[in-house]
C-alpha cells in the first residue's frame, strides 16, 4: 500500500512545509488511500485547492493540480469539472479557505449538485497566516485575533452544505484514519457535489494558545470526543453536548450538474 | 444566429460573443453586469448549440476563477464584465498571469468610481486594465470602435491569449457594445484562429515553465497524462513553488518582458488624414468616432487635422505614438475619464506643452462638435 501511494506523490519535493506534529499529511495520506482503493486513473485526476496549510498539499500530489487563490478552489474546480467532466476532481481546502472566504462558492457548489470531492481539512484556525480564528474556531476559544476568547458561533460546516444540497456528507478524524479513507471513497463514489469534513490538529497554531497539549495529547481528545453516528442517534442530547460526530452523515441522490448540462446538449441537438 | 455572410444589424456585444465563438472558444463563466450582460446572454443561448458550456456563477471571483480552471483543461475561455465586477475579478486575473493561463476578459466599461453609472459610458479602466492587479505583470489589452472592430478585435484577442499565454483584456464601452450597426463579418472559415502550443515531449520529461527561443511555454491539457502542478506563487521552471532568489528572479523577468519581442504584431492602430496633419488626436473606443468627424470638421475649417486611434491600449503603443507625435504642432487625447490616456501619451510624446486633454466625465459622450470647438480655441490661443 505505501508503495503505491508513493507513487502518487511528487516525493522529489519533499520535505514538506508542515510543521511536526499537523495533521494535514494524515488527511493527505487517507485521501491517497481512497484514490488507490478506489481504483481512479490517476492521468484524470485533478486536485484543486485554494490558500492555506491544508492548500499546500497538490503541491506534493502527482497529478494534474492547482493550487489557486484564497478561496476559489472550487470555482477553478467547478470550470475544470464542467469543460471536461471525465476528471475525476477533488478538492483540498482549509475551515478559513472553505468556509470564510470561499463560503459563498460551498454553498452554491453544493446547490448544483456538481460532481466534486471536497476534502475540508478542520483545524479550526487559520494556520498559515499564524493563528487567527476562522468560522470554525468554536466560541471561546483563543486565537490571535480572539484574544479575550471568540465571541462568535462557529458553523457546523456538515449541517451547512447538507442544507445548500451536498448528496454526501461525512466527516472523519485524523484519529479514526480507517474511518477518513472509507469517508472519501464513499465521496468517490457518489456521483455528485460530496463533502468530508476531516477534523484535524494544529499543536502550533491552535493547540498551544488554547492550552491543549501535544500532537498526541489532541489526538486523544479526538478519540475521546467523537461520537460515531449510530452511537449518537441512541444518546441523550445532555449527553453529546460538547461532543462532535462522526461517520457518514447525510446520503442522497439528486441530478448532478454535468450530467444535466450533457442531457441539454443533446436534448437542444436532437430539437434541431 | 445568422451564420451567413451576408449584411446584417449586430451590437457591438454580440458580434464580441459570436467572434469569440468563431475564434474556437468554448467555455464562459461569469456573473451579469450592466452593460456586459448581453455577452452572457448570447453564450448561454449558442454555447450548448455546439457543444460549448456556459455557467452562471454565483460571483464575479468565481466566474473568473471557473474560466481559468476551464482553460487548464484545453477550452478556449471568456468572460465579461463592467467596472465593478472587473474589479472582483483582478485577483484572479493577477493569478492567469502568473500561471500564464489563456483566457479574455470583455470589460463593458461604465462610468465610475463604485457603482457609479451603469448605463452610462465611460472610458475609464484604462489604468485598471494595466493595474487593476497587484505586482508587475503583462497583459494585453484591446480596445474597439465600431461594431465591426469588436469582432475583429475580439478574435485578435482569442488568438493572442493563447499564443502568448497571458489574460487580453477587451475594453469595450457602453456606445460600442450597445450600438447596433449593418456589418458584413468574414467567413468564419477563413478566419486565422491559434491554438496554444501543446508540449512535444512525453509526460516523463515535461517541464511546464521552460521556454524554447519563443520565450512561451508549452501547455499541456489537464487529464493528459502530464500532471503538471499550477500555483500563484513563484515557481520555477517545474513549476514547484519557490522563493529561491536567482530562479524567482529568471521566471518573473522572462514574464514581464516575454511581451516585448512581440511588441509589432500587438501593437494595432488606425490612421486617419496623420500625413499632412498638423494637429493630431490620440484617442480609442466610441471616443475615437467622435474625433474622426471632429477632423473633416476642422478640415472644412482649414485646419489640417488627423487622427491616430489606438486599438491596442496595452502593451502601450509607445512607438506609433512617439512617432506621430514628433512633428505635430498640436496633439488632443479626448477621452471620456479625467486624463489616463492621456498620462501615458505625455510619456512619449516630445513636448509635453503642447498636448491638451478633451475630457468628459458626466456620462455622456463627447461630440465631434465639443472636440472642434476645444481645438479651434486652443489654436486661436497659440
Ligand atoms: S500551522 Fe498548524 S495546520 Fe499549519 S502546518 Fe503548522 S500545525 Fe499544521
Amino acid at each position: 500500500m505505501l508503495k503505491d501511494i508513493e507513487g502518487m506523490m511528487r516525493t522529489g519535493r519533499l520535505p514538506h512545509i508542515w510543521c511536526p506534529g499537523c495533521g494535514n499529511g494524515i488527511v493527505m495520506k487517507a485521501m491517497l488511500e481512497a484514490i488507490h482503493e478506489s481504483g481512479l486513473n490517476t492521468d484524470k485526476i485533478v486536485v484543486v485547492s485554494g490558500i492555506g496549510c491544508s492548500s499546500r498539499a497538490p503541491g506534493y500530489l502527482n497529478f494534474d493540480t492547482v493550487h489557486t487563490t484564497h478561496g476559489r478552489a472550487l470555482a477553478f474546480a467547478t470550470g475544470i469539472k464542467l469543460a471536461k467532466p471525465e476528471l475525476s476532481v477533488f478538492v483540498v481546502t482549509g475551515d478559513g479557505d472553505g468556509t470564510a472566504i470561499g463560503g459563498n462558492h460551498l454553498i452554491h457548489a453544493a446547490r448544483r449538485n456538481i460532481d466534486l470531492n471536497v476534502i475540508l481539512f478542520n483545524n479550526n484556525i487559520y494556520g498559515m497566516t499564524g493563528g487567527q480564528y476562522s468560522p470554525l474556531t468554536p466560541q471561546g476559544r483563543f486565537a490571535t485575533t480572539s484574544p479575550y476568547g471568540n465571541l462568535e458561533r462557529s458553523f457546523d460546516i456538515c449541517d451547512l452544505v447538507r442544507g445548500a444540497g451536498a448528496t454526501y456528507v461525512g466527516r472523519g478524524t485524523v484519529y479514526h484514519t480507517k474511518l477518513l479513507t472509507e469517508l472519501v471513497k464513499s465521496a468517490i463514489r457518489n456521483k455528485g457535489f460530496s463533502f468530508v469534513e476531516a477534523v484535524s490538529i494544529c499543536p502550533v497554531s491552535y493547540g498551544r494558545r488554547n492550552k491543549l497539549g501535544s500532537a498526541p495529547e489532541m489526538l486523544k481528545w479526538l478519540r475521546d470526543n467523537a461520537v460515531a453516528v449510530k452511537a449518537a442517534r441512541a444518546m441523550e442530547p445532555e449527553k453529546l453536548a460538547g461532543k462532535f460526530v462522526i461517520g457518514e452523515l447525510y446520503r442522497e441522490t439528486a441530478p448532478e450538474y454535468t450530467e444535466l448540462y450533457a442531457g441539454l446538449i443533446a436534448r437542444i441537438k436532437e430539437g434541431s | 444566429m445568422n451564420r451567413e455572410r451576408k449584411a446584417q444589424l449586430l451590437q457591438g456585444n454580440q458580434a464580441c460573443s459570436l467572434a469569440a465563438i468563431d475564434a474556437g472558444v468554448r467555455f464562459y463563466a461569469g456573473y451579469p453586469i450592466t452593460p456586459s450582460t448581453e455577452i452572457a446572454e448570447f453564450m448561454a443561448e449558442h454555447l450548448p448549440r455546439i457543444g460549448g458550456k456556459f455557467i452562471q456563477m454565483e460571483d464575479e471571483l468565481g466566474g473568473m476563477g471557473a474560466v481559468l480552471g476551464a482553460a487548464l483543461t484545453g477550452a478556449k475561455v471568456i468572460t465579461a464584465t463592467s467596472g465593478p465586477g472587473f474589479s472582483l475579478k483582478q485577483e484572479n486575473i493577477g493569478f492567469a498571469a502568473m500561471a500564464e493561463i489563456p483566457c479574455v476578459i470583455v470589460n463593458v466599461q461604465r462610468m465610475g468610481p463604485s457603482t457609479g453609472g451603469p448605463t452610462s459610458p465611460a472610458q475609464g479602466d484604462i489604468m485598471q486594465a494595466r493595474w487593476g492587479t497587484h505586482g508587475d505583470h503583462p497583459i494585453i489589452a484591446l480596445s474597439p470602435a465600431s461594431v465591426l472592430e469588436t469582432y475583429e478585435l475580439t478574435v485578435k484577442a482569442v488568438n493572442f491569449a493563447e499564443k502568448f499565454r497571458v489574460p487580453v483584456i477587451i475594453l469595450l464601452d457602453e456606445v460600442v457594445g450597445h450600438m447596433r450597426e449593418k456589418v458584413v463579418l468574414p467567413d468564419p472559415a477563413e478566419l486565422e484562429v491559434v491554438d496554444r502550443k501543446r508540449p512535444a515531449v512525453l509526460p516523463g520529461s515535461y517541464r511546464p515553465y521552460e521556454t524554447d527561443d519563443t520565450g512561451i511555454p508549452a501547455m499541456a491539457d489537464f487529464g493528459t497524462g502530464y500532471r503538471w502542478h499550477v500555483t500563484g506563487l513563484t515557481h520555477n521552471e517545474e513549476g514547484a513553488p519557490t522563493g529561491q532568489a536567482d530562479s524567482v528572479e529568471r521566471q518573473l523577468t522572462r514574464l514581464f518582458t516575454k511581451l516585448d519581442r512581440y511588441e509589432e504584431e500587438i501593437t494595432l492602430y488606425k490612421t486617419f488624414k496623420t500625413a499632412d496633419a498638423s494637429c493630431l488626436f490620440i484617442t480609442f473606443g466610441c471616443t475615437a468616432r467622435s474625433a474622426a468627424e471632429a477632423v473633416n470638421i476642422l478640415r472644412e475649417e482649414g485646419l489640417k487635422a488627423g487622427l491616430l486611434q489606438l486599438q491596442t491600449i496595452w502593451p502601450f503603443p509607445r512607438k506609433v505614438v512617439k512617432e506621430l507625435t514628433r512633428d505635430k504642432e498640436l496633439v488632443f487625447v479626448p477621452e471620456l475619464n479625467w486624463g489616463q490616456l492621456r498620462g501615458e501619451v505625455e510619456k512619449y510624446a516630445p513636448g509635453k506643452e503642447k498636448l491638451y486633454g478633451i475630457n468628459k466625465i458626466n456620462g455622456e459622450l463627447i461630440t465631434p462638435q465639443e472636440i472642434a470647438a476645444r481645438v479651434k480655441e486652443v489654436a486661436k490661443a497659440c
